[in-house]
């Protein structure tokens, strides 16, 4: 907790939104005024000015960079299980009047609202409150580029493409809640990628790594980091060369730990999403309590690591965020929650609303998504298996949170034949049901990782950052979608 | 509903081509003013309104308003690009100078630049792209009540909605470039579609439906979408899964069109000049059987992928991309078209109305020619790798037997080759879906790799 970063956010938001705009909060107590009324259960407003850059470097060459800003207000009023929603990219009080009467004619009758007195929320401190663009002079971030295209290069004669971009993020967002509350955050974002293309023999394939998280660009200056990355595009191609067709059916699968951690994002996270339980339309609805994984599993939803990715000092309607655990040793034991989903289940909200911008209504979404360390040697769990898969990178995943299936794309896998990894195999999709996958987990590694700092969420065409992670971990069954029969 | 408050952004108006020219022409000026030697712009203005009801009751009521600026200046071979909402002139001049700013980091690149001028297009056709639809919050509320009640009504096992959802959004996109080309045309999309669920004991299916169309007349009618949408989760209730095994696959309409949207990544310039495609080097060679042929129809009045001109302002034309199964032509930018050795196709911003000849065949008739296999309806995850064309992704569907639906399918995968896929094509249906860009009928696929149990 640090009021003093609540207090120095808040200041902030004031000075780079309103400020330029001569709103003051009596100004907002008038739009409140005609936002709220008594049908209205809840109301917010949502102030954003986000910049965003991106360089891209291919052929060798600094072949793009881009700027933007965007700023806006996104204008929302409750009532009952109703939202109105309006929006504007004028930061403005006329603008902002007329959001406020198309936001709150969801509530049928009118009425004056009453504001209590502004106070200022609670957050937390997991991240300065810098602006990474300004972290980096232009020249050092093109050198950065240049540079991570000369390792990627020097990794291997094989190597004919090498695509290097850079991207950060400046957002800063101030919450007005019709209760008067006021919260701010300064969140910076940054990410860096390589993606090489490697040929043999007319053969090609491709690769790519990187990272990132809630800093400066300063991160990766550390030039064990950008070489990793390089290391990392050019073996992962290579590998791929030599990948023999992938299996066809269903049997035991060895995940890495890290990134595959997208498995429990996709066959467990999705459907403990509060939204999709209040309205019953997920495979775990109404399924608290029970088990729903063996009891070596434990999966928690954290925004509060500082740095990372997925990580919020506070969620996109002022709550500080948590550590929500969501299954406790194989037992559902919760659900990510925002504000109005929380409410109507009368539950507490866990800090996951999230939005991916003013344009956008918030929804409980995920932060950061991990199991957490179990028992295990990794090296104990590979050898336990007969015959069977181990994938340890991914691309992404999907799933239908009502009948429970879901996805996620091998990208690095290998077989395991009596108790060794054998093959390099190429990628396949694996295909499971959420609510008894987890059931199959019949061992877990000591060794919990989390990701680089590279994932994305799309939920109904809103994209948020998030993180996910876990230990090695042994599935007894699950679908590889292959070609090799038999 | 009753509070008027509703009505002023519904009746908003689109603004003027000319308004948005305004500081489309003034960041030009700028960048000019700024030392650039050339640049290019685009602006565009956009509102909407949708509504969503979930068992009976409004869920969501919302206003859209969008803007923004785009600009790319040049400075020779160097180039920068930035944007903003604000069009203030203080803005402008902010944004010209953010894009010079980087263009004085980035390198030469001997293909960057306009496309050439003389490829401007001169007389942009009118494709007939805009309809309002003056539709209150009221009314579309009704709609979407009717919708969701058709699709409930459909069957006692669905149970649970996601809702219906009406929207309607209209916009203006203007763009212009330093060779005095100035060009922009309003354009709409309206549309409805609603999510329903069944229950056979614990196991829940969900399914989906809906219209879409520049015209809202063109729109098909709220109680049928539910019906539809209620009629294809029923169909899935009692999903069973498969043994592993290698079969034929039909790909419904709106699953095929992911294959060719495949096609289409790896005909992409970007993705050539790269080498990342499975279809390097395959102009004028067989890709698909003899009897197919693919065009790119840009000028179809009113439908979805059409535009008078690319995102660079060169004129659209209509083409043969694939003639008797051989690739013709590639989709070019005219960055890309450079870095090939190749001339633009006006592909900047993607294809415009890609086009599947459908065969004689319907949906029925196809099942009877595919006798036994297995018909893939949804098709969940990424699983393509792009430089390979290797194919692994998830799906559901049905079982089919002696050339009829014998029982719903789930949890399993199909994997194959891409261009293997396109080579071992049966036949493409003449149950054409019209909602996309790319419009295919339903696609027989022999010898696809089924994983499952």
């Amino acid at each position: 907790m640090s009021d003093s970063t609540m207090q120095h956010n808040l200041d902030l938001a004031r000075q780079s939104i309103l400020a330029p705009a001569d709103l003051g909060e009596t100004d907002l107590e008038r739009v409140f005024g005609r936002l709220m009324g008594p049908k209205v259960d809840a109301a917010d407003l949502y102030f954003q000015v986000q910049r965003h850059e991106a360089w891209v470097l291919e052929d060798g060459i600094i072949k793009e960079g881009s700027r933007s800003l965007d700023q806006g207000v996104g204008v929302r009023a409750v009532s009952g299980e109703q939202t109105g929603f309006a929006y504007s990219d004028e930061i403005m009080l006329p603008a902002l009047l007329e959001a406020s009467s198309a936001a709150r004619a969801i509530a049928r009758s009118g009425g004056a609202g009453r504001l209590q007195a502004w106070k200022a929320g609670e957050g937390l401190a997991l991240y300065q409150p810098l602006n990474p663009l300004d972290s980096l002079s232009a020249d050092e971030k093109v050198a950065l580029l240049r540079e991570l295209d000369a390792e990627a290069r020097r990794q291997d004669p094989r190597v004919e493409q090498v695509v290097v971009s850079l991207a950060g993020v400046h957002d800063v967002v101030l919450v007005a809640t019709g209760d008067g509350q006021l919260s701010a955050d300064v969140r910076p974002l940054v990410r860096l990628n390589v993606t090489v293309l490697v040929e043999q023999n007319g053969c090609r394939e491709s690769g790519s790594a990187g990272g990132g998280g809630r800093t400066g660009y300063e991160c990766f200056l550390d030039s064990d980091r950008l070489k990793g990355y390089a290391r990392e595009a050019v073996r992962q191609a290579l590998l791929n060369l030599e990948a023999v067709e992938a299996p066809a059916g269903t049997l035991p699968v060895v995940l890495g730990p890290g990134w595959p951690g997208v498995l429990l994002h996709e066959a467990v996270g999705h459907g403990l999403e509060g939204d999709f339980n209040r309205k019953a339309t997920s495979a775990f609805a109404g399924r608290l309590g029970e088990r729903v994984a063996s009891p070596l599993c434990t999966v928690v939803d954290n925004g509060t690591l500082p740095g990372r990715r997925g990580s919020l000092n506070i969620d996109d309607e002022g709550t500080p965020t948590q550590c929500t655990t969501l299954i406790e040793r194989g037992v559902l034991t919760g659900y990510m929650q925002d504000s109005l989903n929380a409410r109507l289940m009368g539950m507490r909200p866990t800090g996951n609303g999230r939005r991916e911008s003013y344009a956008h209504l918030p929804m409980p979404r995920m932060t950061n998504t991990y199991m957490l360390a179990g028992p295990h040697a990794p090296e104990e769990i590979i050898a336990s298996v007969d015959r069977g898969l181990y994938a340890v990178n991914f691309g992404g995943g999907q799933v239908d949170i009502t009948s429970g299936k879901f996805v996620f794309s091998a990208s690095e896998a290998y077989l395991i034949e009596n108790g060794r990894i054998t093959r390099p195999v190429k990628g396949a999709t694996l295909i499971g049901n959420g609510p008894d996958v987890l059931t199959r987990v019949s061992m877990v590694g000591n060794d919990l990782q989390l990701d680089s700092g590279i994932g994305t969420c799309g939920k109904e065409g809103q994209s948020v950052p998030v993180g996910v992670g876990q230990p090695t971990l042994k599935v007894d069954a699950l679908t590889v979608g292959g070609t090799q029969v038999g | 509903m009753t509070e008027s408050a509703l009505s002023p952004a519904v009746q908003r108006q689109l603004p003027a081509k000319a308004e948005l020219a305004e500081p489309l022409c003034e960041a030009l000026e700028e960048a000019t003013r700024q030392g650039a030697t050339a640049a290019e712009a685009s602006v565009s203005s956009s509102f909407g309104l949708s509504v969503k009801v979930r068992q009976g009751e409004v869920d969501t009521l919302e206003h859209m308003r969008d803007r923004g600026l785009a600009i790319t200046v040049y400075f020779g071979q160097r180039k920068g690009t930035a944007s903003s909402a604000d069009f203030s002139r203080a803005s402008l001049v902010e944004t010209v100078r953010a894009a010079c700013d980087i263009a004085r980091y980035t390198s030469e690149d001997p293909c960057a630049g306009l496309a050439d001028a003389a490829l401007m297009s001169t007389d942009a056709p009118d494709l007939r792209l805009h309809y309002r639809w003056d539709i209150e919050p009221e009314t579309a509320i009704d709609l979407a009540r009717e919708c969701e009640a058709a699709a409930l009504g459909v069957d006692p096992r669905l149970t649970n909605s996601e809702g219906a959802e009406v929207s309607t959004h209209q916009g203006i996109h203007v763009y212009g470039n330093t060779h005095g080309f100035l060009g922009g045309y309003p354009a709409s999309q309206h549309s409805i579609s609603c999510v329903v669920l069944g229950r056979i004991g614990e196991s829940m299916q969900r399914d989906y439906w809906y219209t879409t169309a520049r015209d809202p007349s063109a729109l098909q009618a709220a109680i049928a979408v539910g019906q539809e949408a209620g009629r294809r989760t029923v169909q899935r209730l009692g999903a069973r899964r498969l043994s592993t095994r290698t079969v034929p696959v039909l790909f419904t309409p709106t699953a095929a069109r992911s294959l060719f949207g495949h096609f289409l990544g790896a005909i992409q310039g970007s993705s050539l000049y790269r080498k990342a495609s499975f279809l390097l080097d395959s102009l004028n060679t067989q890709v698909f059987p003899s009897w197919l042929t693919i065009e790119e129809q840009p000028h179809l009045p009113g439908a979805l992928g059409s535009a008078p001109f690319d995102g660079e302002g060169v004129a659209t034309r209509p083409r043969t991309l694939v003639e008797q199964g051989v690739l013709r032509g590639y989709v070019l930018s005219s960055y890309s078209a450079r870095k090939l050795g190749m001339q633009t196709t006006g592909n900047a911003g993607g294809i415009h109305n890609l086009i599947v000849h459908p065969g004689a065949m319907d949906y029925s008739q196809l099942l009877q020619e595919m006798h036994r296999g297995l018909v893939v309806s949804h098709l969940m995850g990424q699983g393509v790798n792009p430089v390979t064309g290797d194919y692994s992704r998830g799906a559901a569907g049905f079982w089919v037997d002696n050339g009829e639906v014998a029982y719903p399918v789930e949890e399993i995968t199909i994997a194959g080759h891409l261009k293997e896929m396109f080579k071992r094509i049966q036949a493409v249906g003449r149950d054409v879906d019209i909602r996309g860009n790319i419009r295919t009928g339903s696609v027989l696929v022999e010898g696809m790799t089924v994983a499952g149990e």
